[in-house]
């Protein structure tokens, strides 16, 4: 042992107000971050303001921003404040203070800490189930509504490796191209033919899966005009980071143009397809079963790809 | 164990990692179907006429997987059926494509692929006969497609006449020995982009039999039914 004396701990009157001196700095370096995140930083973030959904995004993370800016700026001033004012002397080798722990920090610690927490769970709830929610996909029953008559519907169809585009409004014609109106309430319906894959119109702040026999339903009201990055967001296969294109928000009077011209186009091969329905399932589509027994392919009993057919080796 | 013993196995284990990372590297990253070229000797960005000839048939007997259903590319030069799905062309230049549809008849899941677009007047000439698009659903006469997503490119295969198709029992079939009506033959032309780079294409028939949604297997592998469109310049 090496020494019988124990340390003397240090004078308590010599101590500085530690805690103000983190707290102060602290305080003013918040409402200077929160300020500037508010203020400059919420317009430029993702996903953009083209849409009603995508505004609610860039809220919904600013909000997340300001809540989580004093946290960080706490944690790494704290992290500064220790290495520079508690770092060891050179010379000094005597234990520091022993701790006791304090009641009044432990206390504030948990409070403030629930309150962030519970407030983000509540804020989350009441963002997914209103309106700011609805770019995501609420399935086929929404929780939101566009309290309108009529929105655009667009049905958005994934296959391996194209999403396509159905115009149930304008004689349900089925296009690889995606144009949509400014102004006007979008009723997305997204489904898959096959695999799952997700519909990601990203500059609208709509994010929705596309899964198979599922009517997924999504809404956003554009705008401005300008062009929408179309990604698939759920890895479908060997050329799923392929599978994206490009839509474009026009005026309503440009997209109502194009939808009649691109109807009267397509009117031969809209002949071919399938009544518009929510959802298609290829193992029971008459038409196809049909031309499945016409050439006597009947090993799946006239369907398609029966459900025990499609069997990994 | 002995020090000897323990180096000699330090330097087995260390040459079996070796091996398995070469093995990797070689097999997957490096290998796989060759490329054949359609731009040596045409200048890009002219305008320039390249011929590409292609057949798909049910099966084939030059893999590991002789039912998978599969994809020629004929080599311009040697004349030579390589089993590849990978071309190279010349950017900017008329691609006259002539495809050997032998394999029968699969519905497409989704008809709209039954419309022919992206090529030149957005039409296909099936045996001499133009066709601006095909009904799989109205009777089996579609077996594949070819489509390019990434120039919009989409042309359905039509099915020979004959429904003892599918016979041709040594793939590549050839052509010129057999019978006309086990096969047709399907011609159209686009004009290759100006923006190098590969262009992956895929057939949208789902028929890769016995996976899942009739999309594995010869679907999502290359050197099958689908492949590479590679523009340089």
């Amino acid at each position: 042992m090496a020494a019988e004396t124990p340390a003397q701990p240090p004078a308590a009157a010599s101590e500085p107000n530690h805690g103000l001196r983190i707290f102060l700095p602290w305080l003013v370096l918040s409402v200077v971050a929160d300020v500037i995140i508010w203020t400059l930083w919420r317009p430029h973030m993702p996903p953009g303001s083209m849409s009603t959904a995508g505004v609610n995004q860039q809220f919904d993370i600013a909000v997340m921003a300001v809540l989580a800016a004093p946290v960080m700026i706490f944690v790494l001033l704290y992290f500064a404040y220790a290495l520079i004012v508690w770092r060891q002397k050179p010379g000094d080798d005597a234990d520091g203070p022993a701790i006791h722990g304090n009641t009044r920090i432990q206390a504030t610690w948990i409070v403030v800490s629930s309150v962030i927490v519970l407030f983000l769970a509540v804020f989350g709830t009441v963002e997914l189930f209103t309106a700011q929610g609805s770019g995501g996909g609420e399935g086929a029953s929404p929780i939101f509504t566009a309290d309108v008559k009529g929105p655009l519907q667009v049905q958005v169809i994934g296959q391996q490796w194209k999403f396509t585009y159905r115009y149930p409004q304008y004689g349900g014609f089925e296009t690889t191209d995606l144009v949509l109106p400014t102004n006007t309430w979008v009723e997305f319906h997204v489904t898959s033919i096959d695999v799952i894959h997700s519909f990601w119109a990203y500059q609208l702040g709509v994010k929705a899966d596309a899964n198979p026999g599922v009517d997924n339903i999504a809404y956003t009201k554009i705008y401005h005009t300008g062009s929408i990055t179309v990604r698939c967001a759920e890895l479908c296969g060997l050329w799923h980071g392929a599978m994206f294109d490009f839509g474009k928000a026009v005026t309503p009077a440009a997209f109502h143009a194009w939808a009649e011209a691109t109807e009267v186009h397509l009117a031969a091969v809209t002949k071919l397809l399938p009544p518009y329905a929510l959802t298609y399932d290829p193992t029971v589509v008459p038409q196809m079963s049909k031309a499945m027994v016409a050439a006597g392919l009947t090993g799946g009993a006239g369907l398609y790809y029966p459900p025990d057919d499609p069997a990994e080796p | 164990m002995s020090l000897p013993a323990r180096i000699s196995l330090l330097i087995v284990a260390f040459a079996a990692v070796v091996a398995i990372g070469a093995f990797v590297v070689l097999h997957y990253f490096l290998g796989g179907p060759a490329t054949v070229d359609y731009s040596t000797g045409v200048t890009p960005n002219t305008g320039a006429t390249v011929h590409v000839v292609m057949q798909e048939d049910a099966q084939n007997t030059v893999s590991t997987h002789p039912d998978w259903v599969s994809y020629f590319i004929q080599d311009p030069k040697t004349k030579a059926w390589e089993h590849t799905t990978l071309f190279k062309v010349p950017a900017g230049s008329r691609i006259d494509m002539t495809i050997y549809g032998f394999d029968g008849c699969t519905p497409l899941r989704n008809p709209v692929w039954g419309q022919v677009t992206g090529t030149i007047g957005d039409v296909e000439y099936v045996n001499g006969k133009a066709m601006h698009q095909i009904n799989s659903w109205s009777g089996c006469n579609v077996g594949h497609t070819f489509s390019i997503p990434g120039i919009n490119l989409n042309v359905p295969m039509a099915t020979p006449s004959n429904p003892n198709a599918n016979l041709c029992a040594t793939s590549p079939c050839l052509p010129a020995t057999t019978a006309k009506n086990l096969y047709k033959v399907m011609t159209f032309s686009f004009n290759s982009p100006h923006a190098t780079g590969e262009y992956f294409w895929q057939c949208r028939v789902p028929c890769g039999g016995g996976f899942v949604t009739g999309f594995g297997g010869p679907m999502q592998t290359l050197g099958f039914m689908t492949g590479n469109m590679d523009v340089v310049s």
